[in-house]
């Protein structure tokens, strides 16, 4: 049902394939790399001096509280909202130029579900960008949707109406939308929300698939006590960059203090600062992850304001 | 035979009501789903100005240029609806609310001023009258056909081809802007062009059949396919489809009542509205009705 290593391996060939000769002109050191970003919405600034640096090949967390610009980050990384000033570059190109080695999972409930379309076709909506302006989707797009349908096991529903489905269904049908995409970096917006735990471990096992194979993942996540299992590498977020860079460094409780303010009352007796209980699908670092990590320069814990 | 059909009056009749509704329900379709079929409302309102405007400064009453400007004063109601929307101090729908009755408003203004005794009168432009599209005709290869006839026929040509050429990317767009933008596909420029066309089509309508029958047609065809279908083309063609049975079934039902035949329409497309809100095979009342019972059933086993 999930990736098999014949298909992984296809999916490296693709992406070796698809990477554009200018990427290597200039240095694709770094899978996102956010500089000065501020981002307003009616003259109230919703994410305040940004500086990001997500390494190639590792599953990144984006968390922090509702509001905290979690999503309109990732919507300015690509270009779907205007920031007021800023400078962005996936795999050291603007966002424009790598459009098809990006896939993108929006936040399910931005969507209409009642819209009159079947499974199937949401999924092969991840292909209209390389079928281009105009054309039709033929065969071999059909034959992909099915088949990454098929990698989150929703292929005996591939000819339903999206509305009667369940939240973590339509969640598996974003996840294989985003698949067919066959990107280098990887944008989702919670795509574990509101699924169950089958759901989720199934979710997160092909998102560990995908930054095993060497693509660079970033999930917007909101569960802290699956943090340390899901991911290697973790950027707090509330308006501002509270800290950043691999996970076992940044996940402390100074640092969550930090990020939620009052609201962590929560934690300060709960058990998210341990040693994590179980490694799960966890953060065995792809490869060349530790040259990698050099890249992304040390730990960033920004000033306590 | 062909001159047959152009001589006879209540063909022309049908056959521009369905080309009206043609038109209007492929754009309408978007619209619908896009949760903004209150916009053909506005536009048909706001547009009485851009025909007043270009009037003034062309003399056209009809005819390309009309077209242009309504496409125009169309894309402006939107522009200032969103602008003001954007400010965040109003909601969408409200904008939309503040801002058409001002253009309609300047226009019947200098519509009242400047255009007394001109062909343009306020009636005319809401209500319309399908019942006398055959007065206005035009010669064409040895027919005498109708202005609206044609001018309506080359709305529905023209939507036909958006539609279909834009299919995928009207699809993407209108399910899902944010994917529709990050793929490059352009979802606001796409959303002004459907506008744009939406709103030449309810000008070219205004001489046929008045503002109200327009926005039936955008409106009530759409919602009623939207209710039997769940396949985006399916509904596009559904809604078609009623569409011109509403011009038959409305133009019968007019001259068997003796009243209007564009109000007849109109009551049409809600009867066939309320048809499939009934008899529709999955979110139809019966249907659910019937879905319940044999559940309950299977419980009750
Ligand atoms: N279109 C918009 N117009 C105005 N304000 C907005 C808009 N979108 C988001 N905001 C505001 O920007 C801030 C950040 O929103 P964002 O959706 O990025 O938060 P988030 O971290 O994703 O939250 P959540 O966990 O609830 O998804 C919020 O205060 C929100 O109210
Ligand atoms: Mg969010």
């Amino acid at each position: 049902m999930l990736m098999s290593p014949s298909s992984r391996r296809r999916r490296q060939g693709y992406a070796a394939a698809a990477r554009p000769a200018a990427a290597r002109l200039h240095e694709p050191r770094l899978a996102a790399h956010v500089e000065d970003l501020t981002v307003s919405y009616h003259d109230k600034p919703v994410l305040f001096d940004i500086d990001l640096n997500v390494p190639p090949g590792v599953m990144c967390a984006i968390v922090g509280p509702n509001g905290a610009g979690k999503s309109t980050l990732i919507k300015a990384i690509l270009g779907l909202v205007k920031p007021t000033s800023g400078h962005i570059t996936l795999h050291g190109l603007p966002y424009r130029q790598v459009r098809a080695r990006v896939g993108y999972v929006p936040q399910r409930s931005t969507v209409d579900w009642d819209f009159p379309t079947t499974v199937h076709d949401v999924v092969t909506m991840g292909l209209y960008g390389q079928i281009g302006w105009f054309k039709r989707p033929g065969r071999r797009e059909r034959e992909k949707a099915s088949e990454a349908l098929k990698m989150v096991g929703m292929q005996d529903f591939a000819r339903r109406q999206i509305s009667q489905l369940s939240g973590g269904q339509q969640q598996r049908v974003f996840l294989a939308r985003a698949l067919v995409q066959e990107a280098d970096v990887y944008f989702l917006d919670e795509p574990m929300a509101g699924v169950d735990a089958t759901t989720e471990r199934a979710i997160v096992k092909i998102l560990g698939a995908l930054r095993d194979a060497g693509k660079t993942v970033i999930v917007v996540h909101h569960d802290l006590q699956t943090v340390r299992s899901y991911f290697d590498w973790l950027v707090l977020l509330n308006v501002r960059v509270i800290a950043q860079g691999p996970v076992d460094d940044i996940y402390t409780a100074d640092n969550l203090r930090a990020t939620y303010g009052g609201q962590i009352a929560l934690l300060e007796h709960g058990d998210f600062t341990r040693p994590a209980p179980a490694p799960g699908p966890g953060p065995a670092p792809g490869p060349g992850f530790d040259a990698q990590k050099e890249d992304a320069g040390p730990p960033q814990a920004a000033e306590a304001r | 035979m062909l001159a047959a059909f152009f001589d006879s009056i209540p063909a022309m009749i049908i056959a521009t009501g369905a080309l009206v509704g043609i038109a209007a329900s492929l754009v309408g379709t978007f619209l619908v789903l896009r949760g903004s079929s209150l916009l053909s409302d506005a536009i048909s309102h706001s547009i009485v100005l851009g025909i007043v405007v270009v009037w003034m400064l062309t003399g056209a009453q009809s005819g390309p240029v009309q077209l242009v400007g309504a496409a125009l004063t169309g894309l402006l109601t939107v522009f200032l609806t969103e602008l003001l929307a954007a400010t965040g101090r109003v909601k969408n729908d409200a904008a939309i609310g503040l801002v058409f009755p001002v253009l309609f408003s300047i226009g019947v203004l200098l519509l009242n001023v400047y255009a007394r005794d001109v062909h343009i009168d306020q009636h005319t432009v809401l209500l319309g009258e399908i019942g006398f599209v055959w007065l206005d005709t035009v010669s064409l290869g040895g027919y005498e056909v109708p202005q609206s006839l044609l001018s309506m026929g080359a709305m529905a040509a023209l939507n036909l081809v958006f539609v279909t050429l834009l299919f995928k990317e009207l699809k993407l767009a209108t399910f899902d802007r944010a994917l529709a933008a990050a793929l490059g596909f352009m979802p606001g420029l796409l959303f002004y062009a459907l506008l744009a066309l939406t709103s030449a089509t309810a000008v070219a309508a205004f001489d046929a059949v008045g503002a109200i029958l327009f926005i039936a047609f955008v409106i009530v065809p759409p919602s009623a396919a939207y209710l039997i279908t769940d396949r985006l083309w399916l509904m596009l063609l559904f809604a078609s489809l009623i569409a011109v049975l509403s011009s038959f079934a409305g133009y019968g039902a007019a001259v068997l009542l003796d009243v209007s035949i564009g109000g007849m329409m109109a009551t049409m497309t809600g009867l066939f509205l309320v048809l499939a809100f009934l008899f529709g095979p999955r979110y139809g009342l019966i249907a659910q009705g019937l879905r319940r019972r044999r559940a309950a059933l299977a419980q009750a086993v």
